[in-house]
Order: structure tokens, then C-alpha cells, then sequence
């Protein structure tokens, strides 16, 4: 699509904002009615987050931009080393995983001469 | 912060919301806005439209799709959907938020408003940390909070987008993979049932399956089929469980 003129804009306030906010607007007429076990919720939590987990693969699979030209296998490798660190990471896991992701997306990056 | 026995005003609690933007989860979301202007910088996506949609969508995975569905050039209802169906997780985030702010006198017109800045960080940090706050500051607490980390990550993404394209590609590249690390990292620890763990695995598994057998429809078959497959999976075992 072009991004000229207003249209983009149109674009992400219709099928951005309003598809997003429709469901918190959602949210807090439920309130506390909702029901926490009922079995429609469990399976939209699940869409939902088979949804994102959905958009995370496509990014490391298929990543844009300068992650396009690295090899699979170094992006695999630091989710994995970064999975790793995350559950034997106690108290910190959330940092230290993402920071061994990262520093092993690096060093694989620095190696292959991405400079 | 004087000595008189009155109760904090709203303006001391909403304050003590702002602060929460030195929080680790705050700054590992800044750092992810970084990397989503890295991303959208490649993507040639103009840097007003990206503050737009920062202020006006806010959540980054909502984003992320509505990103692919422009560059893809998908139909507005195409987009639409594929958006709205990442955004129903709100639904229940909201609605789990919303008895734990509100007191008797909270109008509804006003948790309509601040409902907006509700997605992942902020409703993990408000979840945690507003139970410390006395009921009649927590709505006061949650805007300070979701006002001010929405408002500082727009002004990033519009400083950092021009300098994006001058970062060496070791650092852009890093950036760019922040966002799905980070992700992974918050699904899971967020995650307060098992169905969740089933969706993430099988979600991660069909996005890359469709992405190579169905690369238009990707995300939406793989949320809804994976989402189905990881509901019912984990009910069959529930089940069973229970029988036993």
C-alpha cells in the first residue's frame, strides 16, 4: 500500500485502534462478570496467544531487514541458549534469558563479520 | 507527603505510577519500542504514522500484525481482523484489571479512558504492584503509570526511528530481536494456566508451517487452528485428570 496522504492513517485507526480498543472497551463492561473458568475464555485465551506465538515465529523465521541475511541456525540457537538461561535463571530468569538471546545473537552476528 | 492524617491524594499516587517507569518490565519495554522502530524504519513505514499508531494501538504485538498486514498490503478488513483477533487477549486482561482498581465511586466512562493503556507490561506491573496501593488511589496509580510509559515510548520511537538507520547491523539486528525474546519471556511468565504453555508451543509451530505452506493467511490460520488444537488438548487432559 502507499503511505501518502491520509489513508495510512485512516488504515491504523480503523484497523489498529478500533480492532484493539473495541476489546478493552469489552473488558471493562465484563468487569468482574465474567466468568474466569468458563470454557470460551480458555479457548480464546488460547487463539490468542497461539496468535502471537504465531507472530514470534514469523519473526524468527523470517525476520526483515538486517536478521534477513544471518543464518537460521544462530537465530535458533539463541532462542534456545536464551530458553536455557531463562529456566535455570531463578529470581532474574526474565533478563537473563533475554540477554543471553542477545548476546548470543551477537557474538554469532560479530563471528559471520556482520560488523 | 506531609504528616496530617488525610489520605494521599490522586495526584501522590499517580505520581507513584510515573515512577514505575524505572521497573525492569518498563525498560525492557522501551528497549522493545527501539527495536519496533528499528523494525518499522526498515520497513519504510513514514515515523508519523508509527507514533500514531504507538499512542493510538499501543499494544506491540497488535502492532507487529498491522505492520505485516500494511506491508503486505492487505485489505482494511483483512487487517482488521487479523488485528482484532491478537487484541482479544484485552478482553480478559481488562476484565481481570478492572475489580482490582475500581472502587464504589469509580465512573465507568473513566475506566472506559484508561483502559487504553492496558497491554501486556503495564497490565503485569498493575497486577502486581497496585495491591500495595489503598483502593482509592489505584485508578490514579494505574494512569500514572500506563499515561506516562505510553507517552515516553511514543517520543522514543519518534527520536530513535531517524537514528535507527545509522545503527551498525549487530545492534539493529539485536534490537529487531528483542521484540520476540521478550515476548516469549512474557507470555510464559505471565501465563496463570496451562492452556497457555499448550497454545505457545503449537502456536510457535504452525506460525512457521503456515508461514511456508500459507504465507497470507499465516498468522490468523495458525491462531485459530493452533489456539483450537491447544484448547482442546489441554481439555482432553483436564478431563481425564479429573476422571482419575
Amino acid at each position: 500500500m502507499s503511505f501518502d496522504g491520509l489513508w495510512p492513517y485512516i488504515y491504523i485507526a480503523v484497523a489498529g485502534w478500533l480492532a484493539t480498543d473495541l476489546w478493552r472497551w469489552a473488558g471493562v463492561l465484563a468487569g468482574n462478570r465474567i466468568d474466569e473458568r468458563s470454557e470460551l475464555l480458555n479457548w480464546v485465551r488460547a487463539v490468542a496467544t497461539a496468535l502471537v506465538a504465531a507472530v514470534i515465529a514469523k519473526m524468527i523465521f523470517f525476520p526483515t531487514g538486517t536478521l534477513e541475511a544471518s543464518p537460521l541456525w544462530l537465530r535458533l540457537g539463541a532462542v534456545i541458549f536464551g530458553a536455557l538461561c531463562f529456566f535455570f535463571g531463578g529470581r532474574f530468569r526474565q533478563i537473563l534469558g533475554i540477554a543471553a538471546a542477545m548476546g548470543f545473537l551477537a557474538a554469532g552476528l560479530a563471528i559471520l563479520g556482520a560488523s | 507527603m506531609t504528616a496530617e492524617p488525610e489520605p494521599h491524594s490522586q495526584i501522590h499516587w499517580f505520581l507513584l505510577g510515573m515512577r514505575g517507569l524505572f521497573s525492569l518490565p518498563a525498560i525492557i519495554l522501551m528497549l522493545s519500542f527501539v527495536g519496533f522502530a528499528a523494525f518499522t524504519a526498515e520497513a519504510r513505514i513514514p515515523v508519523g504514522q508509527v507514533m500514531f499508531m504507538t499512542g493510538i494501538v499501543w499494544a506491540l504485538p497488535a502492532k507487529v500484525i498491522l505492520v505485516g498486514s500494511m506491508l503486505s498490503g492487505a485489505h482494511i478488513a483483512a487487517a482488521f481482523i487479523a488485528v482484532t483477533l491478537s487484541s482479544v487477549r484485552m478482553m480478559p486482561m481488562v476484565a481481570a484489571l478492572v475489580p482490582e482498581i475500581r472502587d464504589r465511586r469509580t465512573p465507568t466512562w473513566l475506566l472506559l479512558v484508561i483502559s487504553h493503556f492496558v497491554a501486556i507490561t503495564a497490565w503485569v506491573f498493575a497486577m502486581e504492584r497496585v495491591r500495595d496501593v489503598p483502593r482509592h488511589g489505584r485508578v490514579a496509580f494505574f494512569a500514572g503509570f500506563g499515561i506516562t510509559l505510553t507517552s515516553i515510548n511514543i517520543a522514543l520511537v519518534g527520536l530513535v526511528y531517524g537514528a535507527v538507520s545509522e545503527f551498525p547491523p549487530i545492534v539493529s539486528g539485536c534490537l529487531f530481536f528483542l521484540t520476540p525474546v521478550y515476548f516469549l519471556t512474557s507470555i510464559w511468565i505471565s501465563a496463570r494456566h496451562r492452556v497457555i504453555y499448550f497454545a505457545l508451543g503449537i502456536g510457535l509451530a504452525l506460525g512457521w508451517l503456515f508461514a511456508v505452506i500459507a504465507p497470507q493467511y499465516d498468522i490468523l490460520l495458525a491462531g485459530v487452528i493452533g489456539g483450537t488444537l491447544a484448547w482442546w488438548g489441554e481439555r482432553v487432559l483436564r478431563l481425564r485428570e479429573a476422571r482419575r
